[in-house]
């Protein structure tokens, strides 16, 4: 039976990882905001799971908070965001896709070998979880680096905060404030960050960061 | 007496999957034009269309070479000999220990190899085209094939079909890695059998096809062969698949007539699903730019490489 426990907790998990190079490889704004819900629903399925094997019933209160904010009103009201911007087309970016990935698998194996010699002494379960969020949150910074586009870029932020999160879940005794804060904090960001976003836009006529670089003089 | 018992039961094999590869062809389509509200054709028509080919007089360019006329045989062969090594209704078989999954991925290179040659052999441009787009597609699809061997074999300890089939059967878990080796088999054998994402078999639209760019010069019993040839790749894929991921019901053990039945029944139960699953997810999905496709390919080169990155993570337990 621990086995199984185990067995589902680094699916979870995995799938985690997994969706986190699915929004890597998207080239469409929608579908990348589809991919997005995606990835904070299996999170919910995996911290649910994590809370229902550590017998912690808080857990499931950062579960629902995922379900809801995450995984519904974010993606709901970034779609909004896009279509009024216009921009529910294509993105490109930076390097081409397979390059991306293959920095992706780098960064997925850095994680897995510092969490192996660091946490040499953690019990599986907890050292798995925090192998699989340090790789999330690297992938979600990948993503800020690669995309140009303000929107898609507040996606990748978004999945760093899921890594922190599922790295939150697997540590034991992690306080529910901290949790909440965590969550209502993310979520003023979200409200700052569109506020700014149309405010760029009046401004430049255009979302891309570029614009912005070239306005400041600066030179990529 | 055993020795011949074993090579009738091997050659019942061998056989099964020859006369079953054109039916799963015709499942699909009939129930491709189903799910289109279509009526289709009757599960039987591939093998008139087959008949029919083989009774047509050949028609040969003129500077069509000796390789030419070969080839359809090799690529037969080599299809056909890999088809039969996948453990279809029981492990164990008296061949069993060449059923090696390198081996398979090596039979079906070489038979594409030959395929690409003669898309090349007689001249024209649509067949060089499909040769290139072939060998484009296979750059990308045999590594990522060899990392699934690598995710399979690394949590089976053995690149042989039988034991990993055994070693599935009895020791079944959600291994995370084995997921995303199913999900990257699922794209190499879409590729692979020319399916809708990447190439549509339904087409003679010359800007898009891949596989019929390559077989545009063929006609009459070379015909026959090439396409039951495509017919019996889609059956090694689907065998394949059910082989490995799911190997429930195939007749493990002491040899019995009870479980050789067991295992026919469900490996014929496994063919529908899996044919019906195909065209579910065909019809659902628009063909992709042939620029795409190199991306799709990746998809999957890159979850077999993180299947195995993360065997090494799990490896604890």
């Amino acid at each position: 039976m621990e086995r199984f426990f185990l067995d589902v907790a680094h699916l979870l998990a995995g799938g985690l990882v997994l969706t986190s190079f699915m929004l890597l490889y998207q080239t469409r704004m929608s579908s990348l905001l589809v991919v997005f819900a995606l990835q904070a629903f299996v999170l919910t399925l995996a911290v649910g799971w994590q809370a229902h094997v550590q017998h912690a019933p808080h857990l499931y209160i950062t579960a629902a908070i995922a379900l809801i904010l995450k995984a519904i009103i974010i993606p709901y009201a970034l779609s909004r965001v896009v279509v009024r911007l216009g921009i529910h087309r294509s993105i490109e970016t930076v390097g081409g896709i397979s390059l991306t990935m293959l920095a992706g698998m780098g960064c997925v194996a850095l994680s897995m070998v510092v969490m192996m010699k660091a946490m040499a002494a953690a019990d599986p379960l907890t050292r798995e979880d925090l192998a699989f969020a340090l790789s999330v949150v690297l992938l979600g910074m990948l993503i800020m680096v690669t995309r140009r586009n303000a929107v898609s870029q507040i996606v990748g932020f978004m999945s760093v905060e899921n890594g922190l999160i599922l790295a939150a879940a697997g540590a034991k005794g992690m306080p529910l404030v901290v949790e909440i804060s965590v969550a209502f904090s993310v979520l003023v960001a979200f409200i700052v960050i569109g506020v700014f976003l149309f405010r760029i836009r009046e401004r430049f006529d255009s979302v891309e960061l570029q614009v912005l670089d070239d306005y400041r003089g600066e030179r990529r | 007496m055993v020795l011949i018992l074993d090579l009738a039961v091997q050659g019942v094999q061998m056989l099964a999957v020859l006369a079953l590869a054109p039916l799963l062809l015709g499942f699909t389509r009939k129930v491709k034009a189903r799910l289109l509200r279509r009526q289709g054709p009757p599960l039987l028509q591939p093998y008139r269309d087959l008949l029919r080919l083989s009774r047509k007089e050949v028609v040969l360019a003129e500077n069509a070479s000796w390789l030419f006329r070969s080839a359809p045989y090799m690529i037969f062969a080599a299809t056909w000999v890999a088809a039969a090594l996948v453990p279809t209704f029981a492990t164990g078989l008296h061949f069993s220990w060449t059923a090696d999954l390198i081996a398979i991925a090596a039979l079906l290179g070489s038979a594409r190899v030959f395929l690409a040659l003669v898309g090349m052999d007689v001249g024209t441009s649509f067949g060089g085209i499909g040769s290139s787009r072939e060998m484009m597609f296979a750059s990308l699809a045999e590594p990522a094939m060899i990392m699934i061997v690598f995710v399979v074999a690394l949590v089976a300890g053995s690149t042989q079909l039988s034991h990993i089939a055994i070693f599935m059967q009895e020791h079944a878990s959600l291994r995370v890695s084995l997921g995303l080796a199913l999900v990257a088999l699922v794209i190499v054998a879409l590729a692979e059998n020319a399916r809708i994402p990447v190439d549509n078999p339904a087409t003679h639209l010359e800007l898009t096809m891949v596989h019929e760019a390559m077989v545009l010069e063929y006609s009459g019993r070379h015909l026959a062969v090439i396409e039951l040839a495509a017919a019996l790749k889609l059956l090694l894929y689907v065998s394949l698949v059910g082989c490995i991921f799911f190997p429930w019901g195939i007749a493990s053990g002491e040899p019995s007539p009870a479980a050789y039945a067991l295992g026919a029944v469900t490996y014929l139960a496994k063919l529908a699903a899996g044919g019906f699953l195909l065209v579910a997810f065909e019809t659902s999905i628009a063909k992709m730019r042939v620029f795409r496709v190199p991306e799709f390919l990746g998809a999957a080169l890159m979850l077999g490489l993180l299947g195995t990155l993360l065997l090494f993570v799990s490896r604890t337990f």
